[in-house]
């Protein structure tokens, strides 16, 4: 079911409600910009704030190959662009050393595309059926500067150039969707290049929508709960890592995985793991603390109704 | 599309979104002339229909970084209310900015001195103030002052160059997950390889690799109050240095507030550098809450600079306004975050010293590394501190039977 892409941006968040994606008009108008200007989108935010879901709903909706480069540090041109096979190289060689082929000949075809392996960048250059694939760059601060340099090359040109082939050019871009944590700065001159965007933690109205969606089973009264007492704890600030909105649809479902039917300050302790990662924060919470926030929660709730 | 302003229209936004991304670039964002096309571009995309679409298409294009979202919030409703309002605030604000400190009133020291050479006038006396009585104490309030550094010698600069040269820093070089070509390595580079055999015939001859190295990133946490000022200067010299000789290297400064400084530090100029550094601070030579300005490092920062197995250098002497409270989780969250925490305390410089303060007792125990220093008079003492391989965690604790005994 290949889709058009989005004439406006209304059509795109459109799109992505189809795709069960609960997102911002903001964030909607970074993506259609990205799609109809053709040119990378740069996604930035906390964990768990739904970045790579983004470019996921988008392979799924406009039908396209979804291709993905998860970064990591050392992240080299072998494993992000292309690798020669060399094993079969090897065999090719000496096959030809018993025949009466030239150096030349030989040369040609041992670095021919037949003995390319393709990594994810130089397949999302190739054409495809279903149109340009979707290019997921993952986490892209993981890797190092080098290959950030490397990529703005590709991102800007859409072209790679092998030097025993010769220069691939994609005949139409890919979507390219590229995500970061921010554990170290994207430089500028990537950045620039891009649509940006920082995807942040989403207001209890929108929370409760997207917990709805991806948390069907869990009962209304506690997912309420569950969303105010998530945003109590953002809004504190004193967390090591405040929960991103995976972690709320996590404890949604592990919460009615026990059969609760509304929070109570044993059941948050004894799931407390699930929203919260670290020992320190755990700490802080449990007990005496998660009781005070969710009588504030059940309060507001209760005044608000 | 059908959002696309009319051509008559489309000039004069063409020309206002311009003079918008002026007054961004003037208040500091990094938006040149290939940004308004884009902008432009991104407009004409998303149609005018929307005042939120407009903004969003702007932002989208317009900002790079999340701390901008801010500077361009504030812009946009200003801007886009009445553009000529904040082009004239702009107007009355840039004479002033263009021309930070440069009214020649104050002549460099290295200017002065370079003037001078030639007449064989020997060096002059330090200037330096010391102030024995504050130096020993920590005070219980926050001074917000600014700082006046004496401006750095020639010969000094030299010194400074020649040390951070030698620097070792127990900063052994990290293998990556990169590979170099390296004629003894331990893996065979099958690409190198296989170009080498097409040039010649016969045997193959295998070329090898190995895993390149890279010194790892630094963080350096440099106490500024009251009881450090007098190594302030040297401090600041020091980072400066390292800073300009080496990428991925972080510097930040606390008292009673935390101050992140790797940007002025990148000035080339040390002076220069300084001056920025003294204007960016805030709370000079005042009290000392390291355990909240570490909370606030942990929390803000620790994320964003503590990546790819950084070592954290802490520069303090671990008197503490708020007597350890807090500091000791706070130590510890920071020395699970990164792969070695090295501390230097130059509160030394007297025999028999012993670690008696509450916060020095929190720190101790969560330091991999631990460099007291006796004498911090020169660039030269904090490199030959860093340099030497100091104690390791235990033995740091071992030195100090008291201590042990008390804790």
């Amino acid at each position: 079911m290949p889709a058009a892409l989005p004439t406006s941006v209304a059509d795109a968040l459109a799109l992505l409600a189809k795709g069960r994606y609960v997102a911002d008009r903001s964030l909607a108008t970074a993506i259609y910009l990205s799609l109809s200007l053709k040119r990378p989108l740069f996604l930035e935010g906390e964990a768990g704030t739904g970045k790579t879901e983004v470019a996921k709903v988008l392979a799924e909706r406009l039908g396209r190959k979804l291709i993905r480069l998860q970064c990591y540090e050392g992240l080299d041109v072998a494993s992000a662009v292309y690798e020669w096979n060399y094993p079969r190289q090897m065999i090719e060689i000496r096959l030809a050393e018993t025949g009466q082929e030239s150096k030349e000949t030989v040369e040609e075809e041992i670095f021919s595309e037949q003995f390319l392996i393709k990594r994810p960048l130089l397949q999302a250059l190739e054409p495809d059926l279903a149109g340009p694939p979707v290019l997921l760059i993952d986490e892209l601060d993981r890797t190092d500067e080098p290959f950030e340099a490397f990529l703005l090359e590709v991102l800007s040109d859409y072209q790679v150039s092998i030097p025993e082939l010769g220069t691939i050019k994609a005949a139409e871009p890919p979507v390219v969707v590229i995500t970061s944590n921010r554990t170290r700065e994207i430089h500028d001159a990537l950045k620039r290049r891009c649509f940006y965007y920082w995807i942040d933690y989403p207001d209890a109205t929108r929370e409760l929508d997207i917990l709805k969606l991806k948390a069907p089973g869990a009962p209304a009264e506690l997912s309420r709960q569950v969303v105010a007492f998530v945003q109590k704890l953002r809004a504190a600030g004193d967390l090591f890592k405040l929960p991103g909105i995976a972690e709320t649809i996590d404890w949604a479902h592990a919460l009615s995985q026990l059969d609760v039917l509304a929070l109570t300050p044993e059941a948050i302790n004894d799931t407390l793991g699930v929203l919260l990662k670290y020992q320190d924060d755990i700490a802080k919470i449990q007990g005496s603390e998660a009781e005070r926030l969710l009588a504030q929660v059940k309060a507001e709730l209760a005044a608000a109704q | 599309m059908d959002g696309v302003a009319p051509a008559s229209a489309g000039g004069n936004l063409v020309a206002n979104i311009m003079h918008f991304a002026r007054v961004l670039r003037a208040a500091g964002l990094p938006d040149g002339p290939g940004k308004v096309l884009q902008a432009v571009e991104a407009v004409r995309a998303v149609g005018l229909e929307s005042r939120a679409d407009f903004y969003w298409a702007l932002h989208a294009v317009l900002v790079n970084r999340r701390d901008q979202r801010l500077i361009f919030d504030q812009a946009f409703h200003v801007f886009w209310r009445n553009p000529k309002l904040l082009e004239r605030m702009m107007a009355l604000l840039l004479p002033e900015l263009q021309v930070p400190g440069q009214e020649g009133a104050e002549m460099s020291r290295r200017l002065a001195e370079a003037l001078r050479t030639g007449q064989g006038e020997a060096e002059r006396p330090r200037e330096e103030k010391v102030e024995l009585d504050a130096a020993m104490t920590f005070s219980g309030r926050e001074l917000l002052q600014m700082t006046d550094f004496e401006k750095m010698s020639n010969a000094e600069m030299d010194a400074a160059r020649e040390a951070v040269k030698r620097l070792a820093l127990a900063l052994a070089e990290r293998p990556t997950r990169r590979f170099a070509a390296d004629p003894r390595g331990a893996r065979i580079d099958m690409r190198a390889t296989l170009r080498a055999q097409l040039r010649a015939s016969g045997l193959i001859a295998l070329k090898r690799k190995d895993r390149a190295t890279r010194p790892p990133p630094l963080v350096v946490l440099c106490d500024i109050s009251g009881s450090m000022s007098r190594y302030t200067r040297i401090f600041l010299h020091f980072l400066h240095a390292v800073i300009n000789d080496r990428d991925r290297v972080h510097a930040f400064l606390f008292g009673t507030r935390l101050t992140n400084i790797t940007r002025q530090l990148r000035t080339r100029d040390v002076d220069e550098a300084l001056d920025k550094v003294a204007t960016a601070v805030e709370d000079w030579s005042g009290g000392t809450r390291i355990g909240q300005c570490l909370a606030e490092f942990n929390r803000r920062w620790s994320r964003r600079v503590l990546g790819q197995g950084a070592v954290v250098l802490f520069i303090s002497d671990g008197l503490d306004r708020d007597a350890g409270a807090g500091l000791a989780q706070e130590i510890e969250r920071l020395h699970k975050s990164c792969s070695r925490l090295i501390w230097l305390n130059p509160l030394l410089r007297y025999e028999g010293f012993a670690p008696k303060s509450l916060g020095m007792k929190a720190i101790l125990p969560h330091v991999d590394e631990f460099r007291p220093v006796h004498n911090l008079e020169s660039l030269a003492a904090v490199v030959a501190a860093l340099a030497e391989n100091g104690p390791r965690r235990l033995s740091a604790a071992a030195a100090w039977p008291e201590m042990r005994k008390a804790g």
